[in-house]
């Protein structure tokens, strides 16, 4: 994408040249960033990596240095009640203590906006319903921040932030809390999720941003990330007592021919491509 | 764009309004520590310096029907400042207010929604205190144009106090440090500013000092309702000076209301 791109209208983002300076140090060093409507975006990157600010200025909590903004087609720096009503937000720092339980905070918050969801639903959409009349600070963290997603949807929200949504989460709340994503895209929401979780970004997004300092390094769906998709495989296998491996782009017709020197089965064979591990480690190591 | 949102109205401001002090009377009730550190301390106060203390004022006026005016002033001036300097304080450092910020519940409607609470916490303290007055004490309740006065100084005080606390609120760290910081200048002020001592047996450089805060002059305001008049010659100027009060009073409100535009934030500094 080159910066001279105008911003494209029909997206739910529209991001160009973006800069956040903290003293003299960019925090965001220049970012441009289409998200269509309907899709999940993942912007993955170490902490510090300038997620947080970038997904807090498209919220309209922090302004910018630099560069041109569009949320659903309005400058989050202006964005009024009506703007506001069509965006659901899931801070990382959570939405406070209160001495409501859930379902009065649910209720509380649906009286904001115009065309709420029924609180009810939404609660047994993420999986509190016994936890109704519970207060927040009796919840376990992992229903802890699906309350705050509760929040963050009743307003039946066109775009939802989701910031770090499941730092802090057992394997278990984890994998749950994926599927209430899931359930949420059914419903037709874009989603704007960060994330230093690799295995959730591959998991949810449809596309993938890395950020390392400030910078989006790639975008790609998360299958070909870093050329992950084309990039050659390794094959091994044992042969005459010895471990052998071999670089290929071309992985069936090498194992089919490997496997025609075989009487049976080929010794120890294994087929590997760079995981996304591999391709992010390289890419936020590198020195921009 | 078309969305269903577009031809759907915004919520009303009065029915926002409406949520928000459902919110704030279920947020101080519900938490014991407030409750008892607005509501219930100056209860405490009057309940042990009432057995403690006995002096007569002269005019038959005795120690519980002096503190009355004193005590209620520090009860509205918990409700308001107090309250309002530390739990703004918290909701800020906690992200009870970034998350507010990020939904179109209109801005005015949170601060009519901690109106509403400071009126109501007010208004049951004054009660409990005036119920403990009359049946513990005997005091005698104000007469006729006295309530008048009551009203006016306790909301004018209130009001003054209110916008007083929330600037204090964004002054503060988080909650911690401004409680640690509103509680001993309160005491302070109570002390000096006629609360516990007869107005006139607090030294003169403490008296102005004391003339600078409004709790003085709604002490003062007060003690005009609960006294009798001839006790106005023991004020310093004479008087009940009840115009001064309600100057004094009424420009504390503009000064925090400027403060309080000017210095509210919905965010922990440095956190824009």
């Amino acid at each position: 994408m080159h910066p001279s791109t105008p911003l494209d209208p029909d997206a739910a983002i529209s991001v160009r040249g973006l800069v956040r300076r903290y003293g003299d140090r960019n925090a965001v060093d220049g970012v441009d960033l289409d998200i269509r409507r309907g899709e999940i975006f993942a912007l993955l990157g170490p902490n510090g990596a300038g997620k947080t600010t970038i997904v807090e200025i498209l919220e309209g909590h922090r302004r910018r240095d630099g560069g041109e903004v569009r949320v659903l087609g309005v400058d989050p720096a202006t964005g009024d009640r009506r703007w506001k009503s069509d965006i659901g937000i899931v801070l990382q720092s959570g939405a406070g203590d209160s001495q409501l339980s859930c379902i009065e905070l649910l209720r509380a918050q649906a009286a904001y906006f115009p065309d709420p969801r029924d609180p009810a639903e939404v609660l047994d959409l993420v999986g509190l319903t016994e936890k109704a009349g519970a207060r927040g600070r009796t919840l376990s963290g992992g229903q802890r921040r699906r309350l705050d997603v509760a929040l963050g949807i009743v307003g039946r929200p066109r775009l939802l932030f989701l910031d770090e949504p499941t730092t802090g989460f057992d394997p278990e709340a984890r994998r749950q809390f994926w599927s209430l994503i899931r359930s949420l895209r059914e419903l037709g929401t874009t989603m704007l999720l960060t994330t230093h979780y690799l295995d959730e970004a591959e998991e949810l997004a449809d596309r993938v941003g890395v950020i390392a300092r400030g910078r989006l390094v790639e975008v790609a769906v998360p299958a070909e990330l870093g050329g992950r998709g084309t990039a050659p495989a390794v094959v091994h296998w044992t042969e005459d007592g010895a471990r052998r491996s071999a670089e290929t782009a071309t992985p069936t017709a090498f194992v089919a021919a490997l496997a025609a020197r075989f009487p049976g089965e080929v010794p120890d064979l294994a087929v590997a491509r760079p995981t996304l591990e591999d391709v992010y480690l390289r890419m936020i190591g590198d020195p921009a | 764009m078309t969305t269903s949102t577009e031809h759907r109205p915004l919520p009303s401001l009065l029915s926002v309004c409406r949520t928000r002090a459902g919110v704030e009377l279920k947020e101080f009730f519900r938490q014991r520590e407030s409750v008892v550190f607005t509501l219930f301390f100056p209860v405490i106060l009057l309940l042990a310096l009432g057995a403690i203390l006995d002096y007569d004022l002269g005019s038959g006026v005795d120690f519980p029907q002096y503190f009355m005016a004193g005590i209620i002033a520090v009860g509205i001036f918990g409700a308001s400042l107090q309250n309002m300097a530390i739990h703004i304080a918290g909701e800020r450092s906690d992200g009870t207010l970034k998350s507010l910020s990020g939904t179109p519940m209109p801005k005015s409607a949170y601060f009519i929604g901690k109106v509403v609470q400071v009126l109501a916490v007010a208004v049951a303290t004054i009660v409990i205190l005036l119920l403990i007055g009359v049946f513990v004490y005997g005091i005698e309740l104000p007469t006729g144009r006295d309530w008048l006065t009551f009203a006016w100084v306790a909301a004018l005080g209130a009001a003054a106090c209110t916008l007083l606390g929330i600037t204090v609120s964004t002054l503060a760290r988080n909650s911690r440090s401004a409680s640690a910081t509103v509680t001993p200048i309160a005491l302070v002020l109570e002390f000096i500013s006629g609360v516990f001592l007869p107005f006139d047996q607090v030294p003169t450089w403490l008296q102005t000092i004391a003339s600078l805060f409004p709790l003085k002059w709604m002490a003062q305001g007060l003690r005009s309702v609960f006294l009798p008049d001839e006790l106005a010659l023991r004020e310093p100027a004479g008087s009940f000076e009840l115009g001064r009060v309600a100057l004094v009073l009424g420009l504390w409100c503009v000064v925090g209301l400027v403060l309080c535009v000017r210095t509210f934030r919905w965010q922990e500094r440095g956190d824009t």
